[in-house]
C-alpha cells in the first residue's frame, strides 16, 4: 500500500504535482501542433499557389455538414470546460454527464464526417476506389489529397479524444476517479480535446471556406 | 463559480457567432482577402478557447508560454512559406 | 555544496540496484536509474546491429566489384545501417541513459516528473524495435535512411510501412522522453539550484528536449504522408496527382537537421562535464557555453535547406540556409573555445573520460569545420552525395556524439554501477577508437573529394587502396568499440568498490553514494554555490 506521499512522488506537494501535469500537457500539446503544423502550411501554401483550383475543388465539400462539425465541437469544447469546473468542484454526477455528452458530440462528428467521406465516395472524389472522377488536372487532386490526409488525421485524433472524455466520464461516474482530488485528469483531458477542437477550427476555413 | 461558468457560456457565443461570420463570409466578395479573414477569424476562436476553455487567463507564465510556442514557431513557418509561394516567378 | 546527509534507515541506504531482484521489479520500475540500464541494454543492442550492417558495407568496399553482397543487398545494408544507428542508437544514446539516470541526481530531485512516462517511452523504444527487427527478418529496405519519394512511395521493393511505423512508434518514446526533462527541469529542481546554478549538461538536454518536442512530430507527419500515398494514392508527394517530392525533403529535413543536433547537444553537454571535471577547475564562460545550447536548438531549426542545395530548390532560398548554416557553426564553436579555456592551467587528470573528451573535441572540430565546406553552396554542388559528406557527418556523429557517449559511460560507469574499472584498459580503448575511427572515416573525405559517391557499391580501381584504409580503420574500431564491452562488464563483478566521488568532480550526483539509494537523496539538498565551485588551493603533484 503506497502513503499518500508516495503516490506524490517525484513531488512534495500537491500543487507542485498540479502544475507540472498542467505544463507537462501544454507541453504535449506542442508537439500535436507541430503534427498537423506542417499540413496546414501546406495548406496556406496551396491556397497562395492555386487560389481557383482551391475555389473550383472546395465546391465539392459539403459546407453545412463542416460548419455543423465546427459546431459540434464548440459546443463539446463548451461541455468539456464546464465538466472541468465542476470537477474542481466536486460535482461529479455534473463532470460524468458533461464528459459523457462532449464525447457524444464528438461520436456525432465521426458520424457526420462518414457521411461526407461516403458522399465523396459515391461523388468518385477518393482516389483508388469509386467511380471516376468529376474532377481533373493536378492542382485539384492535390487539394482533395489534403483534405482526405488531414481530416482523417484529425478524425484519429477525435476518436481518441472522445476515449479518453468517455473514459474520464465513466471514472468520475463511478467514484474511480475521486474529484476534487483528482480534477487535474479532467483538466488533461479536457486540453487535449480543446486541441482537438482548435485544430478543426483551423482546418475548417482552410479546406471548407476556399470555395 | 457561477461567473466562471458564465463567462464560458459567453465565450461559446461568441464562438458560435464567428463560426457564423465565417461562413457568412464565404458568400461575400472579398478575392484574394478571403484567405486573411478566414484565417483571422480562425485565430480569434484558437484565442478564446485557449483563454478562456483553456484556462490559460489563470495559468502561470511558464504555461502560457508552452501553449503559445508551438503556436508562434507555425506561424513563422507558415508567414514564411505563403511569402515565398506569393513572390516565387510563376513557372518557378 | 550540499550538506552531507545521514541514511536514517537501512532500506534508505539500500542502492536503487539492490531494491529488487526479479525481473519484474526491473520491466515494471519507474525508478529513472533503473529505466536508464533498460535503455543501456536496449541500445547497446542496436549499435550492435547498426554495427553488423556497417561492417557488411565495410566488408563489401574492400573491393571494386561487387563480390560480397549485391546491390540490392548492399541498399538494404546502408538503409538498415543508417535507420538503426540514427533512430534506434544516437537519438535515444545519451538522453535516454545518461539523461534519465542524471537528471534528477544533478537537480535534486528524486526522479523525473512523470516516472510512468519514462516507462512507457521505453516500452514504445521496444515496440518500435520490434518493427525494425521484423522489417530485417523478411529482407529490409532499400530506400536509404533518409526514405526519399518518389522510390519510397512508388517503387521500392522493400518493407518501407514496417520500417515507416518503426520509426513513427520510435519517434513517440522520443517526444515523451524529452516532454519529460522539460516538465522536470521546471519543476524539480532543489532549492537552491536556480537556472544559473544547473550543470551544463541539463542545460544541454532541455535545449535538446525542446527539438525533441517540437521536430520529432514533423517526422511523424512525412511518414503518415508515405503511408497515405503508399496505401490509399493519396498523392501529395507525386507530380501526376499534384503533389511535390521535395515537400518531402523539406518535411523530412525540417526535422532531421534538428534531429543530429538531438545527437550531439548532449554530447556536448557530456563534454562540458568531462572537461570541468578533468581540469579541476570551473567551467569557463559557464553563460556562454547554457547560452549556446539554446542557440544551437534555435538556429538548428532553420537551416534544414542545406540538405537540398542540388535537390531543385530555390537558389534565394539556398543562399539564406547557406548563410544561416554558417551562422549556427558559431555557438559550438563557442564552447570549444570555452572547453579550450577550462583546461589551460587546470589540474589535468589524464584518465578515460578526459581522454574520450579530447577526442571529442578534436574529431568534432574537423567534423564540424568539413560541415562549414558543405555550407558553401559552391563546394557542396561538387561534393554533394559522395562519401565527403558520408565523412562529415561520422566525424560529428560517431567521432562527436558516439565518442561522448563512452566517455559518459566512463565518467559516470562508477556512479551507476558502484565498481571502478581498470584504467588502464580505458585509456588503451580511448586511444584505439580514436586511432580506428580516423582511419575508418578520414580517406572518405578524400574519397568523396576525388568523386567517389555514396551509396555506392563499386568503384573505379583507382579508389581501392583508400577504401581499403577504410576497412581496415573500421575493423580496428570494431574491436575497439567491443574492448570496453570486456572490461567494463568485467568491472561488475571484480572491479573495487567505487567511492562516492571517484573523480573528485563537482556536482550533485557525486554527493550521494556509489550506487546511488532508490530515492537517490536521504535529505533534499539544498544547493547555495555556483556550479563547478573548485576551489584551486594547491597545485596537486602529477599522478
Amino acid at each position: 500500500m503506497s502513503t499518500a506521499a508516495e503516490r506524490l512522488e517525484p513531488f512534495d506537494l500537491r500543487s507542485q504535482k498540479r502544475r507540472a501535469d498542467r505544463f507537462g500537457m501544454f507541453v504535449f500539446l506542442a508537439s500535436e501542433i507541430m503534427l498537423f503544423g506542417p499540413l496546414f502550411v501546406a495548406m496556406a501554401v496551396y491556397r497562395v499557389l492555386h487560389p481557383q483550383a482551391a475555389a473550383e475543388t472546395a465546391r465539392h465539400l459539403n459546407l453545412w455538414l463542416g460548419a455543423a462539425n465546427t459546431a459540434l465541437l464548440l459546443t463539446s469544447s463548451l461541455l468539456v470546460a464546464l465538466a472541468v469546473l465542476a470537477g474542481q468542484n466536486g460535482r461529479r454526477r455534473v463532470v460524468a454527464a458533461c464528459l459523457l455528452t462532449a464525447a457524444l458530440l464528438g461520436v456525432a462528428f465521426l458520424v457526420v464526417k462518414g457521411v461526407e467521406y461516403q458522399a465523396e465516395y459515391v461523388e468518385g472524389l477518393m482516389p483508388k476506389i469509386g467511380p471516376p472522377s468529376p474532377i481533373a488536372g493536378r492542382a485539384p487532386t492535390l487539394f482533395m489529397s489534403l483534405y482526405f490526409v488531414s481530416t482523417a488525421l484529425h478524425a484519429v485524433h477525435v476518436t481518441v479524444g472522445a476515449l479518453l472524455l468517455a473514459g474520464t466520464g465513466v471514472g468520475a461516474w463511478s467514484r474511480r476517479l475521486p474529484l476534487p482530488k483528482r480534477a487535474m485528469t479532467v483538466e488533461v483531458v479536457g486540453l487535449y480535446w480543446h486541441l482537438v477542437d482548435v485544430i478543426w477550427v483551423f482546418l475548417f476555413p482552410l479546406l471548407y471556406l476556399a470555395r | 463559480m457561477g461567473a466562471q461558468v458564465r463567462n464560458r457560456l459567453i465565450v461559446w457565443v461568441a464562438l458560435m457567432a464567428l463560426l457564423a461570420l465565417t461562413v457568412a463570409l464565404t458568400f461575400a466578395p472579398l478575392g484574394g482577402f478571403r484567405l486573411a479573414a478566414s484565417l483571422a477569424i480562425a485565430t480569434a476562436k484558437a484565442a478564446l478557447i485557449y483563454w478562456v476553455f483553456m484556462d490559460l487567463r489563470t495559468a502561470d507564465g511558464l504555461t502560457r508560454i508552452a501553449a503559445l510556442c508551438a503556436l508562434a514557431l507555425l506561424a513563422i513557418l507558415v508567414l514564411l512559406a505563403v511569402i515565398d509561394a506569393a513572390v516565387r516567378v510563376s513557372g518557378g | 555544496m550540499s550538506p552531507v546527509h545521514r541514511p536514517e534507515t537501512v532500506e534508505e541506504q539500500q542502492s536503487y540496484l539492490r531494491a529488487g531482484h526479479s525481473l519484474r521489479s526491473w520491466l515494471f520500475s519507474t525508478d529513472h536509474k533503473r529505466i536508464a540500464l533498460l535503455y543501456l541494454i536496449s541500445i547497446s543492442a542496436f549499435f550492435f546491429v547498426g554495427a553488423l550492417a556497417a561492417a557488411a558495407i565495410r566488408l563489401e568496399l574492400v573491393t571494386p566489384q561487387t563480390d560480397f553482397l549485391t546491390r540490392e543487398g548492399y541498399n538494404r545494408a546502408f538503409t538498415i545501417h543508417g535507420i538503426v544507428m540514427v533512430w534506434f542508437f544516437l537519438i535515444p544514446s545519451i538522453p535516454a541513459v545518461f539523461g534519465n539516470f542524471l537528471i534528477p541526481l544533478m537537480i535534486g530531485a528524486k526522479d523525473l516528473a512523470f516516472p510512468k512516462l519514462n516507462l512507457l517511452s521505453w516500452y514504445i523504444y521496444v515496440l518500435g524495435g520490434i518493427f525494425v527487427l521484423y522489417t530485417l527478418a523478411v529482407g529490409g529496405v532499400d530506400t536509404g535512411w533518409t526514405l526519399y519519394t518518389p522510390l519510397s512511395t512508388q517503387f521500392a521493393n522493400g518493407h518501407v510501412l514496417t520500417i515507416a511505423a518503426a520509426i513513427f512508434i520510435v519517434g513517440f518514446s522520443s517526444i515523451l522522453t524529452g516532454l519529460n526533462f522539460i516538465v522536470t527541469i521546471h519543476t524539480l529542481r532543489a532549492p537552491g539550484m536556480t537556472w544559473g546554478r544547473l550543470p551544463l549538461f541539463v542545460w544541454s538536454h532541455y535545449a535538446t528536449s525542446v527539438i525533441l518536442v517540437l521536430a520529432t512530430p514533423v517526422l511523424a507527419l512525412a511518414l503518415v504522408l508515405i503511408a497515405a500515398e503508399r496505401l490509399f494514392g493519396l498523392g501529395v508527394f507525386d507530380p501526376k496527382l499534384g503533389g511535390d517530392p521535395l515537400l518531402f525533403q523539406n518535411l523530412f529535413w525540417f526535422y532531421s537537421h534538428p534531429a543530429v543536433y538531438i545527437m550531439v547537444l548532449p554530447a556536448m553537454g557530456v563534454v562540458s562535464e568531462l572537461v570541468t571535471a578533468a581540469a579541476h577547475k570551473r567551467i569557463f564562460g559557464y553563460v556562454f557555453v547554457a547560452a549556446s545550447s539554446i542557440a544551437i536548438a534555435g538556429v538548428g531549426f532553420v537551416v534544414w535547406g542545406h540538405h537540398m542545395f542540388v535537390a531543385g530548390q530555390s537558389p534565394y532560398a539556398s543562399v539564406v540556409f547557406s548563410f544561416l548554416s554558417l551562422v549556427v557553426a558559431v555557438p559550438s564553436a563557442i564552447k570549444v573555445y570555452n572547453w579550450t579555456a577550462t583546461l589551460y592551467k587546470g589540474d589535468i587528470s589524464l584518465d578515460p573520460p578526459f581522454l574520450f573528451a579530447m577526442g571529442f573535441i578534436g574529431l568534432f572540430v574537423i567534423g564540424g569545420l568539413t560541415g562549414l565546406m558543405l555550407a558553401m553552396l559552391a563546394v557542396d554542388a561538387h561534393v554533394h552525395d559522395t562519401t565527403f559528406v558520408v565523412a562529415h557527418f561520422h566525424y560529428i556523429m560517431v567521432g562527436g556524439a558516439v565518442t561522448a557517449f563512452f566517455g559518459a559511460l566512463h565518467f559516470w560507469w562508477p556512479k551507476i554501477t558502484g565498481r571502478m574499472y581498470n584504467l588502464v584498459w580505458g585509456r588503451i580503448a580511448a586511444a584505439l577508437i580514436f586511432l580506428g575511427f580516423n582511419l575508418t572515416f578520414f580517406p572518405q573525405f578524400v574519397l568523396g573529394y576525388l568523386g567517389m559517391p555514396r551509396r555506392y557499391p563499386v568503384y573505379p580501381p583507382q579508389f581501392q587502396w583508400l577504401h581499403d584504409l577504410s576497412s581496415a580503420g573500421a575493423s580496428i574500431l570494431g574491436v575497439a568499440y567491443a574492448l570496453p564491452l570486456v572490461y567494463l562488464v568485467w568491472s561488475l563483478r571484480r572491479g573495487p568498490p567505487a567511492p562516492a566521488n571517484p573523480w573528485e568532480a563537482f556536482g550533485l550526483e557525486w554527493t550521494v553514494p556509489s550506487p546511488p539509494p532508490k530515492h537517490n537523496f536521504d535529505t533534499p539538498p539544498v544547493v547555495t554555490g555556483p556550479a563547478y565551485d573548485y576551489r584551486l588551493k594547491t597545485v596537486r603533484k602529477r599522478r
